[in-house]
């Protein structure tokens, strides 16, 4: 089993809504990087790529691509700017994106 | 302005139901999404960070009140609430679900408008002086040509797979307002010794990774030949513009490789070949496009306005939104308003629902009914009584559009960046945002003048920042976003392209950078007059390289 540099997850945007999703258990997509599925083996992440690919030929995405991400307290939290950005929303709309779906921290 | 004819209808109608047909397509799988991917691009929708994108055509940026309330009803029925005017005068919507995208085109076809042409490697929506029609320097209003333009660039089979996308400008003014020199091809109407008009052509210009500014390829070409030359142009990219390589792929690649003289060799040849055929542009054709664009009925009015005058001496606010954003008009008693869509810690070029209603109602009931996006980002309400604008400003007040900034550094333009844009290396909108908050004061932004101050979010340039007196590039640099700074660009008829200053500026960094250049040229200027693009250009890059990257700065370490 060789090692990742970074443990992985796939991610893509859903057909329908453009929505931002990442790959989960199953081969379902979720709308949170919190549950997707993480790669830490180039192994583990070709069988996950071949679930994302699926997505994509069966038309429930568009273009999935793999992102990097570090595991904290057993959570994917996406690696680079663009991936936190796109996974909560616009930083300057708090209101809008996944984010206005969270509660606000007190 | 113009009113589609039957054949507009039809064609802009058939092209929905062609699109929704194909969307349906898409959804139950027999389109795949490298199928579909140049398609939906070429009617407008992009997929961005969060969501689809929608950008709507605004052909040279004049509408009407019905078709900005449709813009407002897009946004409150489809979309989250608000658009975002672009630097090509259209206007994008950040949240479309794709399943909408059919209906959108369809409230949009109610009111002759579209997202044809918007993307892609084709003739994108022309662009406009947003003055057109209005201001007094005007040899001829450009909108005639830019319509027969957009007449014979749409679905133009030419035109539909070139090796890069492709940018018109039209201005009719010595003075240019819509950043001509840094289109593919740009066109000043001008009149020649004889009085004749016609056109001064302009090739290679453009900004992205590569900013050049545009060659004048023809001193004046007649009128008639405006078609037929722009054609001959488009072959010759067609036929030698790189395809190999999408960084080498835009004409001004081919006129750098290429060299102007040889190349306007093969566009001369062309068009030689091809003028007086079936693009010639007849008089009586001009004369009926020019129809639609003929001068409102404006009334005979003294210049000095009572009400005008008045309302500046006793309302401190108005007054200084009258000095800044209105501008003079060619018929007395006239004025042409700056909406600034750039309220104080806004996102440029953001308006909601509610304001677009608002200013909707105003251009009906104050502007002949028309309104205008500029390639600032602004919208311009080209024909106003002076005598209304007290009125008109109240209502701006109430609306929170009565920013008094129009042409001052908080007049900025920012592409949305990092925050929505897949192809963005840093966030644009948060820098804007913190440097309209430093300089909010209007005292201390009149005492600066005029700035033009673009930032973009990546190499692209979307938000023209070598066009920048003051540009701001936000780029990656290893994780971290970076803003580097370019000094001295300028969209006007002087046009230039900004030099790089030095190493680049963290976020939390950039907005001080600024503060020291502002303060830096109020330190060397030679009178209150001088521009800040002025005294750059007399004193050059030392003496604010010198206050950004001072011996202690760690900057200036990392410069060595």
């Amino acid at each position: 089993m060789s090692d990742l540099k970074q443990p992985m997850i796939f991610t893509a945007n859903r057909l329908l809504d453009g929505e931002a999703v990442w790959l989960g258990a199953n081969g379902r997509w979720v709308e949170n990087p919190d549950t997707a599925i993480v790669s830490h083996t180039k192994e583990e992440l070709e069988a996950t790529r071949i679930a994302a690919e699926r997505g994509d030929r069966e038309n429930h995405v568009v273009e999935p691509y793999e992102m990097a991400v570090t595991v904290e307290n057993g959570i994917a939290v996406p690696a680079t700017n663009r991936e936190r950005i796109r996974a909560a929303g616009p930083t300057i709309r708090l209101d809008l994106g996944k984010q206005a779906k969270q509660p606000l921290a007190a | 302005m113009y009113r589609y004819d039957q054949f507009d209808r039809d064609f802009v109608k058939a092209r929905v139901a062609q699109f929704r047909d194909q969307v349906e397509r898409r959804v139950s799988g027999e389109l795949s999404e490298d199928n579909f991917k140049p398609i939906r691009l070429q009617n407008g929708v992009y997929l961005q960070l969060h969501a689809y994108m929608l950008r709507v055509a605004i052909p040279y940026g004049t509408l009407n009140s019905t078709q900005m309330r449709m813009l407002a009803h897009i946004a409150r029925k489809y979309d989250r609430g608000y658009g975002h005017f672009t630097t090509r005068q259209n206007i994008q919507y950040n949240w479309p679900a794709l399943s909408d995208i059919p209906d959108i085109l369809d409230d949009l076809a109610s009111v002759e408008m579209h997202a044809i042409q918007t993307s892609g490697n084709c003739i994108r929506n022309v662009t406009a002086d947003h003055f057109a029609g209005a201001s007094g320097d005007e040899v001829a209003d450009p909108r005639p040509y830019a319509e027969i333009l957009r007449q014979w660039s749409t679905v133009h089979p030419e035109c539909l797979f070139l090796p890069r996308k492709f940018k018109i400008a039209v201005i009719g003014s010595p003075k240019d307002r819509a950043a001509m020199q840094f289109h593919d091809i740009g066109l000043e109407v001008r009149r020649n010794d004889d009085g004749e008009l016609g056109l001064r052509v302009y090739v290679g210009g453009g900004m992205g990774r590569t900013p050049m500014i545009g060659k004048m390829i023809r001193d004046f070409l007649p009128e008639a030949d405006m078609l037929a030359y722009c054609e001959a142009i488009l072959r010759v990219y067609n036929t030698y513009g790189r395809r190999d390589n999408k960084y080498k792929a835009r004409i001004k690649i081919l006129v750098h490789e290429t060299g102007l003289d040889e190349l306007k060799k093969d566009v001369e040849a062309e068009f030689e070949r091809i003028r007086g055929g079936v693009l010639d542009l007849p008089q009586e054709d001009r004369d009926d496009i020019a129809a639609y664009f003929a001068e409102p009925d404006f009334e005979q009015l003294p210049a000095q306005s009572e009400a005008f005058e008045k309302a500046i001496a006793g309302d401190k606010g108005f007054a200084r939104w009258a000095a800044q954003n209105v501008h003079a008009h060619k018929r007395d008693g006239y004025g042409i308003v700056t909406i600034a869509v750039k309220g104080t810690g806004e996102a440029p070029g953001d308006a909601t629902d509610a304001q677009m209603e608002v200013m909707a109602d105003l251009g009906e009931r104050y502007s002949f009914d028309e309104l205008r996006i500029s390639h600032e980002q602004n919208v311009i309400l080209p024909h106003v009584k002076l005598d209304d604008l007290p009125a008109i400003y109240a209502t701006l007040v109430e609306a929170k559009l009565a920013a008094s900034n129009a042409g001052l550094i908080t007049d900025m333009i920012a592409c949305p960046g990092l925050d929505y844009c897949a192809l963005a290396t840093a966030r644009s909108i948060p820098v804007a945002q913190d440097i309209s908050k430093r300089f909010a004061d209007l005292d201390r932004q009149k005492e600066i003048g005029e700035l033009k101050l673009k930032i973009s979010g990546c190499i692209n340039a979307c938000g023209h920042h070598h066009a920048g007196n003051i540009g701001i590039l936000g780029l990656d640099r290893r994780g971290v976003e970076n803003y580097q700074i370019t000094l001295g660009g300028s969209g006007d008829e002087t046009a230039a392209v900004g030099e790089i200053i030095g190493p680049g500026f963290g976020a939390e960094q950039i907005g001080d950078a600024v503060e020291t250049l502002v303060e830096t040229y109020l330190g060397l200027r030679l009178t209150d007059d001088e521009t800040f693009l002025q005294a750059y250009r007399r004193v050059g890059a030392a003496p604010f390289k010198a206050s950004l990257y001072p011996p202690s700065h760690p900057k200036k370490q990392e410069a060595a």
